[in-house]
């Protein structure tokens, strides 16, 4: 199993306050790497200085080999690594089958076949197979303002695949999805990840649907990773009961 | 209902098209001239709503860009150059301009923003006033001759005006292709939502870059063709306060709407001359009717007549979003 992301002695300092502290850890190709901690504990700034919205204060971040810290998202996200935010984050005014023309077409062409091409880039049918996949298909002339919140949110999933990425950070993907949704979000994920091959690191705090979806979880706790291991292993470990429950 | 609804926008539009076309023989000199600044104006809007409608950019500087392409066609055609190179090296150079001024943009946003452009605004307007040698200070550069096309000369005010009716036409054409395009849909992520546009793979500095190169390039579009239309350019037209006006233009009519500005430069051109009748009044009017618009319909004119025709087809698409989530 090659190594796809490889995060070495990564630190982010705001003033005083240290919100990563020298954290390492490898992603190998075609896993699903959770990563959970109590609330404040680094999670998401960790993902942003991995994706370049946050410019790191030490350490650095390998992309298959490849230096990639401090890179701009938009070139990091043309090399095959994609994102969600812990906030939903989809274009209300645009329509379903729009959204995802858009976090596909940037990866297709240059600026000029863009702008003289084709109006949805050669996408149209991709977006329609990934909002079937996604269960989706029957709302793509919609705006995307106009659906449910879950919905929403199993939109900003499938934006986030739409290109095909290798690698894809998750950051709190079952965050306010209601429980059949969760089912299905999960098997979407499942699958993608089966089928594509696709290497994720997923952030949340539905244990359940952490410990039935990662194959491996690290523990971030005052923004050190604490404990790692697999769904098994970590969630009998004291350390992270600790963390988890106070002293 | 659904049909009638659909045939409603090519039935105006063919109408709007007649009108246009048979409109100068029914006016006089002074109503063609009005009629031609509409459609000048109108290409700075067009301009002014990629930058702000779609791409969220906001910029008071329209006017100076008007006023670059003015003064360059003034200038050369004055000194003998042919329109049609003016005109081009007018629109190329605002598109420069603009491009550059872009720069500020990647760094401050909103009102802050609307200073920076201000500014700059307020220095071209000096510029055009004090450099005597250059611009002619406040005598401005007059006689501007009018172009002639294919060894026909558009020196008539209806010949003219059809002149301006053809640029605005081709124009709204590419702007109508642009903002379909995926430059289109990568403008509106940039004013939507930028840092989620940027995870997308979404270059958002070149986009916001180009939102303003191509904004700035269409005012010195317009520009090009108000020189010879009032064949005279002097400072005064292109202060701040034509950038306000086709701000109005593009809010008025609706931002960020494809046929906004053709609607809102009606309002800020049209308008007063026809409210003329009222004499002293016909400005108090016209703000009266303006503040009335934006309190009880801040989406503009687009977004008014959105409202009245539209109401059914947002319904149905909530009405299958809430039942396809009560189906699971």
């Amino acid at each position: 199993m090659s190594t796809v992301l490889a995060v070495r002695d990564l630190k982010k300092s705001f003033g005083g306050i240290v919100a990563v502290d020298g954290v390492s850890f490898d992603v190998g190709e075609g896993e699903i790497l959770g990563i959970i901690g109590p609330n404040g504990s680094g999670k998401s700034t960790l993902f942003n200085c991995i994706l370049g919205q946050l410019a790191p204060s030490g350490g650095d971040v390998r992309l298959d080999g490849r230096k990639v810290t401090g890179m701009r998202p938009c070139d990091l996200n043309r090399l095959g690594v994609s994102r969600t935010f812990q906030l939903l984050q989809v274009f209300p005014q645009l329509t379903v089958r729009d959204n995802l023309i858009l976090a596909g077409q940037e990866h297709k062409g240059t600026m000029l076949s863009r702008l003289i091409g084709r109006r949805d880039a050669g996408l149209s049918a991709p977006a329609d197979r990934m909002l079937a996949f996604f269960r989706l298909g029957h709302l793509a002339d919609v705006e995307a303002g106009g659906l449910s919140y879950g919905q929403q949110k199993l939109l900003d999933a499938a934006m986030a695949f739409m290109a095909g990425p290798r690698l894809a950070l998750l950051d709190e993907p079952a965050g306010g999805v209601n429980l059949t949704m969760l089912a299905s979000l999960r098997d979407r994920l499942k699958a993608i990840n089966a089928e594509q091959g696709a290497t994720f690191v997923v952030i949340e705090h539905n244990m359940e649907f952490v410990m039935a979806l990662c194959h491996r979880i690290l523990v971030l706790a005052e923004g050190r990773i604490i404990a790692q291991g697999d769904p098994a292993q970590v969630r009998r470990d004291p350390k992270v009961i600790e963390a988890y429950l106070g002293h | 209902m659904k049909r009638e609804r659909r045939l409603l926008v090519p039935v105006v539009l063919t109408l709007a098209a007649v009108f246009l076309l048979v409109a100068p023989f029914g006016f006089k000199p002074y109503g063609i001239f009005i009629l031609s600044m509409w459609a000048v104006m109108t290409i700075a809007a067009i301009g002014l709503n990629l930058t702000l409608g779609y791409a969220g950019q906001v910029s008071l500087a329209q006017a100076a860009f008007v006023g670059i392409g003015a003064y360059v066609t003034a200038y050369l055609t004055t000194k003998g150059w042919p329109f049609w190179t003016t005109y081009l090296f007018g629109g190329a150079a605002c598109f420069a301009i603009g491009w550059l001024l872009g720069y500020p943009a990647l760094r401050v946003q909103h009102h802050y923003l609307a200073f920076v452009t201000l500014a700059f605004n307020t220095l071209i307007y000096l510029i055009f006033r004090n450099e005597e040698w250059l611009t002619g200070g406040i005598y401005g550069i007059s006689n501007v001759p009018r172009p002639s096309v294919l060894g026909w000369s558009m020196n008539g005010p209806r010949e003219f005006y059809y002149f301006c009716l053809a640029h605005l036409a081709l124009i709204s054409l590419a702007a109508w292709w642009l903002i379909r395009s995926p430059w289109g849909r990568a403008f509106v992520a940039v004013r939507e939502n930028p840092m989620r546009a940027l995870s997308l793979g979404v270059d958002t500095r070149r986009y916001t870059l180009m939102a303003f190169a191509l904004g700035a390039g269409l005012g010195g579009v317009s520009g090009a063709l108000y020189a010879p239309l009032v064949q005279f350019v002097d400072p005064t037209p292109f202060a701040l306060g034509l950038s306000l006006n086709l701000l109005l233009m593009v809010v008025v009519g609706g931002s960020g709407y494809f046929f906004g500005p053709f609607l809102g430069a009606m309002v800020a051109v049209l308008l007063p001359e026809w409210l003329r009748f009222t004499e002293g009044f016909y400005l108090m009017g016209y703000a009266l009717l303006v503040i009335v618009l934006m309190v009880f319909c801040p989406s503009g004119l687009i977004g008014l007549a959105d409202r009245l025709f539209k109401p059914a087809a947002r319904k149905a698409a909530e009405t299958a979003a809430v039942q396809s989530e009560a189906a699971r």
